[in-house]
Parts: C-alpha cells; structure tokens; sequence
C-alpha cells in the first residue's frame, strides 16, 4: 500500500490544524494555483487529470466544470455536497472531520477554476461534529488569509459558508441540496435546467462532493500525470473505500481505483474477511441502493467502469458485506424501510412505490404473502425505475430487482412458509 | 417555427411550446396531473411521459420543450404501460371513494383510470396511509388529503398567482400532506380557483359540494356580470337553475381564473326576487298584467314626453335599442347611461374592478353613459311626464329619499329589470326582463373587449329578454326594423358604430374582440 493522501492524518497526525497541515505543504497548491495558473488552465488541469466525481455518479469534474456558461451575467456558486447519507457510505465523513483544510483547499482551489466567489458547504445535519470541526478550520483559514478578500494578493475574493442540513436523505441530491440551502423543502428540480445554468438563486452553480473537491489540491500541487498514473486509465485517483457488515475490520480505506473488491472484503491491509469464517452470501459494493453481488461476481476491479460491467454500480464505495446468515428478503426489507422514509414524496413512482416495496416486503418478512407477491416486487421496481425526477425511485428499485433475481428462492420460500424461516425458527426454538 | 413529428404526424409550432401542447395542435391528448399551462412547471406526476427519439428514458412532456426536428412518441407500448403504471401508483393510497366524492364525473383519476388502466386493485384497502379528511381550509374550500394525488397545482397557484402561500407540503414520501401552513387558513379573493385546478376530489367547493351531479349539468359560455373586468365563464346549470360559475380561458382577459366575488355572483340569479309577470298600478292596487297590454300602453306613455336611465348592467344591444328609442324614435335625447357602484367596493390589480358592471366601456363606447352626479341633478332637478329605467335600481343611486323624491317628480314611473328592487316596487309599470343568463347580448369589458353572453336556458314565467321587450316598443313607436334575435340587433350596431365596425356575433365569438379606436 502506497502513501495516503486523501487519509493522510492516519500518517501526520493532528492534520486538522492548519499549521499542521501547512507544515505538510498544505494550501501550496492553492497559493500556485490563485497565484500562478488562470481558472481555465485549472479546469483543464482537473479535466486532464480525468477526475470523475466521487459522489456516486462518477461524472468527469472538468467536464462538469465546463458546463457554466460562458456569458451569463451572474454570479457563479460553488456547493460542496458534504451531505453524505447513502446508507453504508462514510468516507466524506473521514475527511471532514480528519483532514477539514483538505476540502477547505479544494474548495479554494475548485471555487477559483469555476469563477465563484461564495461557496456554500452543505453539511449532513446529522455531522455535528464535522460541522464544529469545519467550522473552527475555517475560521483558522479565514484568520491566515486563505479566505476573504484578496487572497494571496492576487485580488481573488471568497466567501465560504457552511450550511448544515436539516437532515433527510434527498438533500444530498444536487438539486435537492440547492432547494434547501435555499430554504425550501429538498424536492429535486426538473431538469433541464441543470445546475450548471441555473443552480443556487437561479445562477449557474456547481455542486461536487467533498471527496472529489479533496482531490483537486493533489491534482494542481502533485500535477494531473500524478492523479492520472493512479488506476485505471479511464478512472484514475486515489479512492476511499467504506467497509461495513460482516467484516473482521470494517471502515474507511484508500486504496487506487480499480483495486478488486475480493482485496477489499478478505485482503489482509483491508476488510480482513468474514468473522467467524463463515461464507460470503453478498456484497453491496456502492451503498444500499445499488445492486448487489454474489461471491463469484467480487472479483470485480472497483471503478466506476468496471463494476458497471459487472451489473452493479460503483456509487459512492458504501460496500456492504453479507454473510451466510444474513435474510435476504429482511435485508431488502430494511433497504426498502428506509428509501419510503427518505422519498421526498415528490413523484408519484417514487412517492408510492417505495412504500408499497417495503409493504409487501412486510408480507414476505412477517407473513401474509400471496404467492404472487414476490413478482409483484419486480413489477414495482420496474414500474418505478427511471421514471422520476431523481434516482431515489432507481435507488430503490434496483436493489429490489437485484435482489429478488439473485436469491429468488429465498423469497419463494418466505411466501411457502408465510414468513421468514429465521422467525420462524427463532419463535419455535 | 420549429417543426416536430408527434406519433408519426409533422406539426409547425411556435418556439416555447412544450410537447403536450404541440401534442394538443394535432387533437392529441397528453394525459397529465400535475402540469397546468397557468403555473410554472412541476413534473411530479408522471403521467405525461412519452418517448422521444434518441433519448433512451421516458420524458415528461410537460418539461420537454419543442425543438426542430424533436420526434415525440405518445402511443407506445412503454408509454402505455408507464401511464398504467402511475395510474397504479396513484390509487395505492387512494380511498377510491367515488360513490361519495363530489368530484366524480369530472375526476382526472377517473377519466385517465378508463381510459388507461382498468386493472383491478392489488393493494388491499386496510393498509393503505390515511390522512385527514373534509378538512374546513378557508371560506369555500374543503381538503380531503387522502383524496389528493399531490400534483402541487394548489400550491403553486397560491405561491405564483396569488402570491400568499397559504398551503404548502409537509411530511414526506407517501406521508406527504397538503395543507395550510400554520396558523393560515385559504382566504384570499381567489381562492376557489383551486377546486377549479385540483384533477382530483381533494379540493371542493363548499359553495356547490353535494348539490349536483356534475354529469347532469349543461354549460353555457358566458361573460361575468359581476364587474367590469368581464371575466370569461362557464354557467354550469339545470332546469333553468345555476349551480356554479367557472372560469373560461381567454388569454386576453382573465386567462384560466376568476374571483371568489364573481365565482359566488351567480346567486343574485337563482331565482329569489324574479318578476315572472309584467305589472301594472293602478289608482288602488298593483295589478298582473300580459306583455300585449305593456306593449299597447307603454309606447304611447313614451311619446307623452319620456326620460330613461340605462343602467350599466344593460347590454350594448339594450343600450342601442334604447337610444334608437330615445334618441331617434322620440326625438328626444334624455338617455342617461349610468354606471354606478358602491363606494369601498372591491378591486385589486388582478381581476377585481371596483366598477361592478359589467358594461360600463359599452355604454360609454355607445355614446349614453353620464356621470353619475350628473344623472343625479337631472333626475331631482324638475318634473317630467314618464321616466323609463332600465336594469337597475335607481334607490342606491339616489338614496331612498332621493328616490322618494324623484317619484312625486315623476308622473309615470316605468322600470324594466330581471329582479324586485325599490324602483320597481315603485313604478307603474314593472316589466321582468331575462338575467344575464337568460339573454344573448354582448357586454364591454374594461379594456374595450366585446364578448358575448349566451340565453344559457329560457327566462322564467313571463320574463322576455329586455332586447325583445325594447325592439317590441320601438315597432310600436314607428321603427321598420323587425329584429327577431339580438344577433341582428349587434348587427345593426356594428353597422351604425364605427368603434363595432365589422363584428358580428361569429367574429366576436368565444374569446371577445376589441373595440376599433374610434374619437368621440
């Protein structure tokens, strides 16, 4: 395992000082970049990094970046979406509350390359203490001038606020975000417009998640060949990984993108294997909402790309290990609990759909199940997906789908016994 | 212009148009909930999604712009079943209760349910959400939440058009709610437009909820009486009673709304206080008489030296009749145009005039309209043979002395109108005209627009339409004119009104036509 730099306060410990972290060649790049390159060769820099974002859906950053317009008179926004919810995902987490002045100089470096000059850090309100520790490194930022007016001498100015969430699942949605911060309930907007054009306030505006505005100062201070020498070509960087379920370590590791999710689940330096040395069932390899994977389909290399092919998504790395024991019909059950809770409402599929998913998933688990029931999940997730203005419908469908082709015996089986034979079982014993 | 294709068929549309409205040019319907072209774009419901070339998911129609060489597919087999399947969403948590909802018969769940599902239920009724239900929201709406499909259109009408934000959207996902934001209740002057807008049974009408039937109701196109804005409407009625006023669409006047106050005008014409019969006074008592006995005695009453007041609430015909009458026939001149209103009445810089009538502009484009303090000093200054007033009652006017004065000024008091009211009590001839739903006629709204009104069913006992009764006395008093309809009466003044020059009720037709600019 080579150095870690998005970790990097597991190696240079108290990293979320500034001094610290200066010390480390913190804000070096920020002050190059404001200093030394234009906005638009920053941009180029990220594209040619071939940075794509680490919030889930894996959208080239520079290209992203490239969408503002060109002549619009107003001013331009900058939102990091610190909002991370997705069940089995804390990776942006680790970097807030260990290295905050990381996603400070993103912030700085991604602020200067788009032309913005307020960006709003939209924190998960659930992160109290991330919030707290954001909150001190940037008053520590603002007091040594990485923040303010004129920065660095060079007539750059930037405001950064940090906007704590009310705490719901969709505002980490882009456009749900922007709906909140503006005070409003978080219903995604309809698209087109996109943010880009008309995001915050009706101005362009973009949104990036924290992991990726944290690779940004790595690209400009180490140069994009750097970024683009780490993983595959089509998906370089460095790349935090969440580990939770049945693991012997779960947490967060770095590790290169592509690195094979089999590494990631048994390897030594990483998950450590199944407690107990019971057999694999499943993995999630992107947060719940993402299709899951059986033990022969884990050799997949994580990147967005490949696991893709696989007919998962890499999402935002939340993977979920299941073992041998684990109900795979509760299992979805709690997915699907917790997708009704975090609809927004908004779209009709979605609003419904979800709540009838964890209603029949109800009959399935607790008994009452007619036999057609486990088609009727299919015919839901189906009905639901891609028909509504975010992915929150997708994100309860497709775990749906997956899971219900992938162990369809298990559900049969729930039906034919009226409930879940560990119930069952755990009732009679 | 771009040019689309729409289920194979090429359409030339303006720029700016979505796809359910290119859809429309070509008679094609694009079910929808929650779109409404009055308010802004909200994309929820779902229901409108169709395919479009090259674009591998479906699209809302309603948030898809037109575009040059856009190809639009609204038949398909997948739109097909994603239209069952929202429909299927939709009624999850619905309590499909139609037997007892007053909207039924003009239900968007049940209109898109025939025409696009018909599957029978798979979620049984015991676990569906429920919420709460005839909750009292303001003066003339009631809630049923569970009714409510969440399609926002309420919501946003009271964010966009009236910009008082009383309703809003709280919990979330099937939870979700419409209601008042705390502390608020749904009273602004427009406030009923949101039953209007609501597809479904969750906003009705505390005014019409349980009265009728919709299905047995026949509509009129007609003009609202109730101020000068002239608001385009439906008369919803039956059996020659009104249940309600909805609003019409005409972009030029009032788009897709209407007041509270006009939408509740309709009372003044169900029917309490009609005249049915003409009458007559006599020396001891008020006595019935038949229209053969008006027509014989009032002309010669006329001729002995007559006066008239036309009230603003006449049509243009009435008005023309009146001064041909008047003016002409009688040689006279002595008709006064009166447009008069309460003071402190209602107004705002929407729809609400405070001219409550709706034919001031009419009458003033015809030539006859006074000030009011003018009529009032021609009325009480001296004596006069016959005084002949027309569609309103002079007592608000006047006050009621005023009018008592007026009367011992007056030797014979004639008064036509389609309601009892003090000048009438005290005339010696009272004759009932037909309402404004009862006539054809044509008013002149605020901006100069002519429209039309429609006879939505006959006037009741022996009330004739005033046009009749007017063209009926101008024959008894010489004129060669033997006008059968309004129509030719417009058209006898379109031809001598230069500001009507070239209308005809065809040219005028739904949506109005605009006074020429004429100096008078």
């Amino acid at each position: 395992m080579g150095e870690k730099v998005l970790l990097r306060h597991e190696e240079v410990p108290g990293i979320d000082r500034l001094e610290v972290y200066v010390a480390d060649g913190g804000y070096t790049a920020a002050r190059t970049a404001l200093r030394e390159k234009t906005p638009a060769e920053i941009v180029e820099m990220v594209r040619v990094s071939g940075l794509r974002g680490r919030g889930g859906a894996g959208f080239p950053t520079g290209v992203k970046w490239g969408f503002l317009p060109k002549d619009s008179p107003k001013p331009r926004y900058l939102c990091v979406n610190a909002d991370e919810s997705e069940p089995g995902t804390f990776k942006d987490r680790q970097i807030i509350e260990f290295n905050p002045h990381l996603l400070l100089e993103g912030t700085l470096i991604s602020a200067y390359a788009i032309q913005a000059h307020v960006a709003y850090v939209y924190i998960r309100g659930e992160f109290a203490r991330g919030a707290a520790i954001l909150e001190r490194a940037l008053r520590e930022a603002y007091a040594a001038g990485h923040f303010g007016r004129n920065i660095y001498g060079t007539g750059y100015d930037l405001e950064v606020y940090i906007h704590r969430g009310a705490g719901a699942y969709i505002c980490g949605e882009e456009t749900g975000l922007i709906e909140s911060l503006e005070g409003k309930r978080a219903y995604p907007r309809v698209k087109p417009p996109f943010p880009a054009t008309v995001g915050v306030f009706g101005c362009p505006t973009i949104v990036n998640n924290v992991e990726t505005l944290a690779c940004v100062p790595l690209i400009v201070g180490r140069g994009p060949e750097w970024f683009r020498a780490i993983g595959p070509e089509k998906c370089p960087g460095p790349k935090l990984y969440c580990l939770s379920g049945h693991v012997q370590r779960p947490g967060v590791y770095e590790a290169p993108m592509g690195i094979s999710l089999r590494e990631l689940v048994y390897g030594e330096a990483f998950g450590g294997g199944i407690p107990g040395g019971k057999k694999l069932k499943g993995v999630i390899p992107g947060g719940s909402s993402v299709p899951v994977l059986l033990p022969e389909e884990i050799d997949v290399p994580m990147d967005f790309d490949s696991v893709a092919q696989a007919g998962s998504l890499l999402g935002s790395c939340g993977i979920i290990v299941m073992d041998e024991d684990t109900c795979m019909v509760d299992a979805l059950r709690v997915i699907a609990r917790f997708y009704h809770h975090e609809s927004c409402g908004q779209c009709t599929p979605c609003r419904e759909g979800t709540g009838w998913l964890e209603r029949v998933l109800e009959h399935l688990e607790f008994g009452g199940a007619r036999p057609d029931e486990v088609d009727l999940l299919l015919r839901i997730a189906d009905n639901m997906m891609g028909n509504t203005i975010c992915l929150l419908a997708d994100a309860a469908a497709m775990p749906t789908r997956s899971f219900v082709t992938k162990f369809r015996s298990e559900f049969e089986e729930h039906v034919r016994l009226d409930g879940c034979p560990k119930r069952l079982a755990h009732a009679e014993g | 212009m771009p040019k689309v294709e729409i289920d194979g068929r090429q359409v030339e549309v303006e720029e700016g148009l979505n796809v359910i409205q290119a859809a429309e040019r070509l008679g094609i319907e694009i079910p929808h909930y929650c779109y409404h072209p009055g308010l802004s774009i909200a994309g929820n419901c779902r229901m409108c999604l169709v395919e479009i070339d090259k674009v591998p998911k479906l699209q809302i129609a309603c948030n898809t712009r037109v575009s040059e060489g856009l190809v639009v597919r609204t038949q398909t087999e997948r739109v097909r079943r994603a239209r069952q399947a929202v429909l299927e969403f939709l009624l999850v948590n619905h309590p499909i209760d139609c037997p007892v909802c007053d909207q039924a018969g003009e239900c968007k769940l049940q209109d898109y349910y025939m025409d696009y599902d018909l599957e029978p239920s798979r979620v049984p009724l015991e676990e569906k959400v429920h919420k709460g239900k005839a909750l009292d929201i303001g003066p003339l709406v009631m809630l049923d939440q569970e009714r409510c499909i969440l399609c926002t259109r309420c919501v946003r009408f009271c964010d966009e058009v009236t910009k008082t934000g009383e309703l809003g959207l709280f919990e979330r996902g099937d939870h979700v709610t419409i209601d008042l934001f705390p502390g608020r209740r749904l009273d602004n002057p427009y406030s009923g437009n949101v039953v209007d807008i609501c597809p479904v049974g969750a906003l009705t009408s505390k005014d019409f909820r349980f009265r009728a039937r919709v299905w047995y109701l026949q509509r009129t196109p007609s003009v609202c009486p109730t101020c000068a804005t002239g608001c385009n409407i439906d008369i919803h009625h039956l059996r020659g009673r009104i249940y309600r006023f909805r609003p019409r669409y005409n972009p030029d006047v009032n788009t897709w709304w209407m007041c509270d106050e006009g939408r509740l005008g309709y009372r003044a014409y169900q029917g309490e206080q009609r005249i049915l019969e003409p009458f007559r006074r006599d020396a001891e008592s008020v006595l019935r008489c038949d229209w053969e006995t008006v027509l014989a005695e009032v002309p010669r009453l006329l001729r002995e030296g007559a006066e008239a007041v036309v009230f603003a609430r006449a049509t243009n015909e009435e008005a023309y009749l009146l001064r041909e009458i008047f003016g002409k026939l009688l040689g006279g001149g002595n008709l006064h145009g009166v447009s008069w209103s309460p003071e402190n009445a209602s107004r705002d810089d929407f729809l609400r005039d405070a001219d409550k009538n709706p034919n001031t502009r009419g009458l003033a484009a015809l030539g006859v309209l006074v000030p009011v303090e003018a009529l009032r000093r021609a009325l009480l200054e001296g004596r006069r043979d016959v005084l002949f007033v027309f569609g309103g009652d002079l007592e608000p006017v006047l006050g009621p002395e005023g009018l008592r004065e007026l009367r011992r000024k007056t030797r014979v008091l004639v008064a036509a109108d389609f309601r009892g009211h003090a000048t009438l009590a005290q005339a010696d001839w009272a004759l009932p005209v037909a309402s404004f739903a009862e006539t054809d006629g044509t008013f002149t709204n605020r901006g100069g627009r002519v429209q039309r009104i429609r006879e939505a069913f006959p006037p009741p006992g022996n009330a004739r339409p005033g046009w009749w009764v007017l063209a009926r006395i101008a024959e008894r008093l010489g004129s060669p004119k033997r006008f059968a309809t309004a129509e030719e009466v417009f058209a006898e003044l379109a031809a001598a009104e230069p500001a009507f020059s070239g209308m005809s009720y065809a040219t005028v037709g739904e949506r109005g036509c605009p006074l020429a600019a004429v100096d008078r």
